[in-house]
């Protein structure tokens, strides 16, 4: 796991996990999977575009795009 | 092209996928009016079954109390039947105007608008007292009319961990530049049943210089000691900036809500809100209705002090009877099964047994954590509520669920 994997990671750890005991990995379906609601997306936006100094246009995070950390990890690389 | 087979398959295939996702709905006809004991064509032909009732929101027993009844005769013979008009063009009443204010002194309130309906109410507020230079900050599990409010609204948007007031601090310490923060939640919780804590909300906002926000649909008319909503029983009534609230719930349960506070954000709802401006608002016969429960709610307390009793004896014999339950002390009992299947042929049981209650799954509820969702009425008797218990252990045990762990449960079916 590269380290943009592991930040992006612990930030959704972090913001959205309420069972501690909940494991999660890079290709775990974060939105279709119920972890994130797509609502609570704009905070996962906002840290991304912070962290890594990007903007990340609308079209780009839909909730399919959002949907793994390795999905996230690709738009991000793109933007960098 | 017109409504052409190709866009007819598209339709068709998106209603396949719901039904194969197991959440498409189906309605009950009830043949009867809304009480504990219902009379039910389910499906559609069959003969009607008698059920109780455990999954409506008629929280106070109004929905059909002989008197509100009455009361809306009335209102019907004395102010007609519509008002074919919005508000503010000629679709005000001096009964819209009265029951405002009876609104407002029940929730000790600086003033209020009606809405067609609290999703309404909802729906129109956010946009009317919010731009794009503040910040909305919402529990994340509010009411999807609140959602849908929000995104209504061109106020930025963030959301805090349910209940967790820790990460609440947090993203308020991380809007502290914006020019408005309000917080947003619901009274209580209506999948969860459990309550906001508005107490220390009120702490935080004061502050962080924020408005609080609270939508008290499952809480108005009985939660608290008089009945006034959530920020009665947490001891900060008159600190709420905004309530909404619902008229299609326990305050006779026909339809309607507002949005009830400050004056200034009430006045710019009559302004700026677009279901206010674009709708009629509430039907007269509703409204005199639902001034004659504020009245029955004013005078006694003996309502709410029953669905309290009630709902604590049906928790006690749920709790001892070996089911898990989410922790709470409203009217709304989730019973946990977890596993979305089991959640749905228990339902299914109960109703052969005779008894009415739905239940909940993802997307709905977290995944694994699907429910039966049952809600408790003063117009349940001990005895309804013996012969639903009855019923769950037969069908507790059916499953071998009793006494069981959530990891045993887990086991047994998935979640």
């Amino acid at each position: 796991m590269d380290e943009m994997q592991k930040t992006i990671l612990n930030y959704i750890r972090e913001e959205y996990l309420t069972d501690e005991n909940e494991e999660i990995g890079v290709d775990t379906p974060l939105i279709s999977g119920g972890i994130v609601d797509s609502f609570s997306m704009v905070s996962l936006k906002r840290f991304l575009e912070k962290k890594f100094n990007i903007s990340i246009p609308d079209e780009k995070a839909t909730p399919e795009d959002f949907d793994t950390v390795n999905k996230i990890c690709r738009i991000v690389k793109e933007l960098i | 092209m017109g409504f052409s087979e190709t866009v007819r398959n598209i339709y068709q295939k998106q209603l396949k996928e719901i039904q194969d996702a197991g959440i498409f709905k189906q309605e009950r006809f009830i043949h009867s009016t809304q009480a504990a004991d219902i009379e039910v064509e389910f499906p559609k032909g069959s003969s009607l079954k008698k059920v109780i009732n455990m999954c409506a929101n008629n929280y106070l027993g109004l929905s059909s109390h002989p008197e509100v009844v009455k009361a809306a005769h009335q209102g019907l013979d004395q102010r007609g039947y519509g008002m074919s008009s919005v508000r503010f063009i000629c679709g005000t009443q001096d009964i819209h105007r009265e029951l405002e204010e009876k609104v407002t002194d029940f929730l000790g309130t600086e003033n209020t608008i009606l809405f067609p309906s609290c999703m309404d109410a909802n729906a129109g507020v956010f946009e009317a007292i919010l731009t794009e230079e503040d910040v909305m900050i919402s529990d994340r599990l509010v009411h999807a009319s609140i959602i849908d409010g929000m995104r209504l609204s061109s106020a930025l948007h963030d959301t805090y961990k349910h209940s967790d007031m820790a990460h609440l601090e947090q993203k308020l310490q991380l809007y502290a530049d914006r020019r408005l923060k309000i917080v947003i939640t619901d009274g209580v919780f209506s999948m969860d049943g459990d309550t906001a804590k508005l107490d220390e909300m009120v702490g935080l906002c004061d502050k962080y210089d924020a408005m609080i926000f609270v939508d008290d649909s499952h809480a108005t008319g009985f939660i608290g000691k008089t009945g006034r909503g959530t920020h009665e029983k947490y001891g900060v009534v008159g600190k709420m900036d905004i309530i909404t609230t619902t008229f299609g719930k326990a305050l006779g349960g026909a339809s309607g809500g507002c949005v009830s506070g400050r004056k200034e954000l009430v006045e710019m709802c009559r302004q700026k809100a677009r279901p206010y401006l674009f709708s009629n608002t509430i039907a007269p016969v509703v409204v005199s209705g639902v001034l004659r429960v504020m009245e029955i709610l004013s005078q006694s307390t003996e309502r709410r002090d029953k669905l309290e009793k009630n709902a604590e004896y049906w928790r006690k014999g749920l709790t001892e009877a070996g089911f898990i339950l989410k922790e709470g002390d409203t009217p709304i009992v989730p019973v946990m099964l977890f596993n979305a299947k089991l959640s749905q042929d228990f339902s299914k049981d109960l109703y052969d047994e005779g008894i009415y209650a739905i239940g909940f799954f993802f997307p709905v509820v977290p995944k694994g954590q699907a429910r039966i969702r049952t809600q408790i009425s003063a117009a349940h008797e001990y005895d309804h509520l013996d012969r639903a218990l009855d019923a769950f252990i037969k069908i507790g045990r059916k499953y071998n669920i009793l006494g069981k762990t959530k990891q045993e449960i887990v086991d047994m079916y998935g979640n």
